[in-house]
């Protein structure tokens, strides 16, 4: 079974990654997959670039600790996290979360789970540019709000 | 002891620095960050108590009265913002 984490600038095919988890797998009978993409819009200005810099080190272990957090709670087969880092521009994709399992329930959920967890435990940051120069994107209370609904309390977003 | 500090995104535009090597009499991470406050104006500003910062102690999110040990890496950086 595979449970992998990938921290990378280059681009990822969607396909090829569903196919290596499903390679061979005969008792998968569902795959999910999650994929975070670049806007050209955010919280009401436009943007033409996205930074996103990220801990190394750091990034992977809290990544693979959350595919084992996952497999606790979720019945999994194989699961991927692929993040980029770098530079990207609105279209561009940035995160794929993809899950097999034998039935739909358990990848749907363990999906969602594991995109709730990254949203707030790992340690990557954005910066956006536009027409009216660079800022540092703030943290949502509803993305801690979010992972609450598993159990996880997390003050990511708090103001201090 | 020595430890290593790390700064990320907005405090490492801010404080001008990504990593250094640090000797340090604090023996918690609160300790630490009022310890670095004291280096320059830079730093009591970008770490001043009510600032938005997380810790991370040798790579694993902590609270401010983790104990810092011989060689240990300590990190800072303001909320995260992945996905």
């Amino acid at each position: 079974m595979s449970f992998t984490v990938a921290i990378q600038t280059q681009d990822f095919d969607v396909s090829h990654e569903v196919q290596a988890l499903r390679s061979g797998r005969a008792d998968v009978g569902a795959v999910c997959v999650f994929v975070g993409t670049v806007r050209d819009r955010n919280d009401g200005d436009n943007v033409s670039t996205l930074e996103l810099e990220h801990y190394p080190g750091m990034t992977e272990k809290s990544i693979q600790r959350m595919l084992n957090e996952a497999q606790q709670r979720f019945e999994m087969i194989s699961a991927k996290v692929i993040h980029r880092v770098g530079i990207l521009n609105p279209l561009d994709q940035i995160v794929l979360v993809a899950v097999t399992s034998a039935h739909r329930g358990q990848s749907f959920q363990a999906c969602e789970f594991l995109m709730d967890y990254l949203k707030t435990q790992a340690p990557f940051w954005k910066k956006e540019t536009g027409p009216n120069g660079s800022h540092w994107v703030d943290a949502r209370i509803s993305d801690d709000q979010a992972l609450a609904r598993w159990g996880i309390q997390t003050k990511n977003a708090l103001p201090k | 002891m020595k430890v290593t500090i790390r700064f990320f995104s907005s405090l490492r535009e801010q404080l001008g620095i990504s990593h250094q090597e640090h000797e340090t009499v604090s023996l918690n991470v609160a300790q630490l960050r009022s310890e670095l406050m004291l280096l320059q104006p830079v730093f009591a500003q970008a770490l001043a108590p009510g600032k938005a910062i997380r810790v991370a102690l040798n790579q694993e999110v902590c609270e401010d009265t983790a104990l810092l040990s011989e060689g240990c890496e300590v990190a800072f950086f303001p909320p995260v913002t992945g996905g």
